[in-house]
């Protein structure tokens, strides 16, 4: 049988369009692949020990909704805390809240209204192992994502609970997990004032129907639906609304892109002239089977079945082809669960010749934006969005 | 579940014990789940290691070092060992980081 690495090499000498993955969805990254469970988690794929680094293998991204077990784990910080949900509290403060709150649980449940959103939760560094060239960071396949029912609060209501002050700028959240040295910069992030206060941005505490898994995020985490995951707060204990730009290691320097070198939101008050943070995620698609380097039986029915998202306008169409990019065609898409959701497809694969084929996927988004074929270079390794081959074998 | 510590120095081990908050933070998951075996993770042999050992694993486990091998080079290593020291307050002298720069580019550099 042919290595991972033949196969890629094979492939990609003559695929004429887009970027030929590895049969597992992993693509170019060279690491043995250790599958590991966390306590009360599926066994994922290991990229770090500690803190725990686990991403979801292509085969749990098949669901419509991505099981809980089966849901990445992504951590910077090592100290995290097992939190008692009864005995948890919500700070909200800060210079432009009118009032603090504490909120526990039960008044979060029963204080607002309970609302739902399907949304994609995607890492910003997802698919950074299979980036050119090669950039540092946590070595990604194609798994650090997935798409789940959130269930929780407006965080718009909890801000105006507490009164946002006609100056505020940021809403700056802090998560319960810590560094182990105290030099090291806890974990906060902000959101601009607007999207903090948009109505499809969560505290959330269920996912699937199912309170929170401890590793991603339990009690209460942020949600915020078409921005990447950085700023999904996880295991969330300070809201703070503020009047001035936070300026902590994690949104001045860390998760950061060239300013203007890519589309999607702004968030002008951390924009400097050579770097904005990372904010939207751009539209996408995955190739969820058949893997590459799959055997189709010559003459038998096959599909070709995958998500594709974007960052919020919602999927307009995904294309196929199977000549190099020449003629593409529509495949047929399938429920829609939501602007925020990804949204399956499905394409019937001609398998009535022998030999190679070569099928790439194009997604377009309802704003017009189109998956791109070359990677946009970025010191992080974020937004890579190209189009995705797979090389199947009729015979 | 067993703490895996044996192989964390001291400073590591002090942070375990969580403060502040309102006294709703529970006792801190372990650092790794010892069902995981983070002491599998073996450096290459070669002078340095020691070193980097001890100090590369206070706030991350090392496969932190061969998984980013394919993306680095001597000048990327250098960056990443001023970035542990400098934005994340990694105790090293500058003896210290000119040791762990020439293990990590002899040994990682390109291949894990
Ligand atoms: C004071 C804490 C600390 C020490 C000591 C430390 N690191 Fe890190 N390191 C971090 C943090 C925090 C991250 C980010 C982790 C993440 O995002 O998953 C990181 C990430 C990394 C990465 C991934 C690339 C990146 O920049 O995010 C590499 C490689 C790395 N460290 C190597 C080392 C080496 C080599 C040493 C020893 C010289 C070392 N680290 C010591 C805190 C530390």
């Amino acid at each position: 049988m042919a290595t991972r690495r033949e196969l890629l090499l094979a492939a990609t000498g003559g695929c004429l369009i887009g970027r030929v993955w590895a049969s597992d969805g992993a693509g170019t990254v060279a690491q043995v692949e250790a599958l590991a469970a966390l306590p009360g988690k599926k066994p994922l794929i290991r990229r770090s020990f500690r803190p725990p680094n686990f991403e979801t293998p292509l085969a749990d991204l098949a669901a419509p909704l991505t099981d809980n077990g089966a849901f990445f784990v992504r951590y910077h910080l090592t100290v995290i805390p097992r939190i008692d949900p009864d005995s948890w509290r919500l700070q909200v403060s800060g210079a432009s809240a009118r009032r603090a709150l504490t909120l526990s649980l039960a008044e979060l449940r029963s204080g607002f209204e309970q609302v739902e959103v399907v949304a994609v939760n995607q890492c910003a560094g997802n698919r950074r192992g299979l980036f050119t060239p090669r950039v540092p960071g946590v070595q990604w396949g194609g798994g650090a994502m997935g798409n789940a029912r959130w269930r929780g609060v407006r965080l718009r209501e909890v801000l105006q609970r507490a009164g946002v002050a006609a100056d505020a700028l940021e809403v700056v959240f802090g998560g319960a997990d810590a560094p182990v040295l105290p030099a090291t910069p806890a974990f906060v992030k902000s959101l601009p004032v607007e999207r903090a206060l948009d109505e499809s941005t969560l505290v959330a505490f269920e996912m699937n129907g199912r309170p929170l898994p401890h590793w991603n995020g339990a009690p209460a985490r942020l949600v915020v639906p078409g921005w990447v995951g950085t700023y999904w707060m996880k295991h969330l204990a300070s809201i703070r609304i503020e009047p001035r730009a936070f300026d902590g290691f994690w949104m001045k320097t860390a998760y950061r892109v060239p300013t203007g070198a890519f589309p999607g939101a702004r968030f002008t008050s951390q924009e400097t002239a050579e770097t904005t943070p990372v904010t939207e995620l751009l539209v996408n698609s995955l190739i969820v089977s058949p893997g590459s380097g799959a055997r189709l039986s010559r003459g038998a029915h096959a599909e070709l079945a995958g998500k594709a998202w974007d960052g919020g306008a919602g999927i307009e169409g995904v294309e196929v082809s199977v000549d190099g990019g020449q003629r593409w065609r529509d495949a047929t898409l399938q429920r829609d669960l939501g602007r925020f959701a990804w949204r399956e497809f499905r394409f019937v694969l001609d398998t009535s010749r022998a030999g190679r084929l070569d099928v790439a996927v194009r997604a377009r988004s309802r704003n017009g934006a189109k998956q791109p074929d070359k990677l946009t270079p970025n010191p992080s390794g974020y937004h890579d969005n190209i189009v995705q081959a797979v090389s199947l074998e009729i015979a | 579940m067993k703490v895996a510590l044996a192989r964390l120095p001291a400073l590591a081990t002090a942070a375990l014990v969580l403060g502040g908050a309102g006294g709703w933070l529970g006792a801190a998951e372990p650092l790794v789940p010892a069902q995981l075996k983070e002491e599998t993770v073996r450096l290459k042999d070669a002078p340095g290691r020691e070193l980097t050992e001890g100090r590369c694993n206070i706030c991350h486990s090392l496969d932190y070092i061969p998984s980013n091998a394919p993306a680095m080079n001597r000048a990327v290593w250098q960056k990443e060992v001023q970035k542990m020291r400098d934005r994340f307050g990694g105790p090293l002298t500058d003896e210290e980081a000119r040791q762990i720069l020439d293990y990590l580019d002899g040994n990682y550099s390109g291949k894990p």
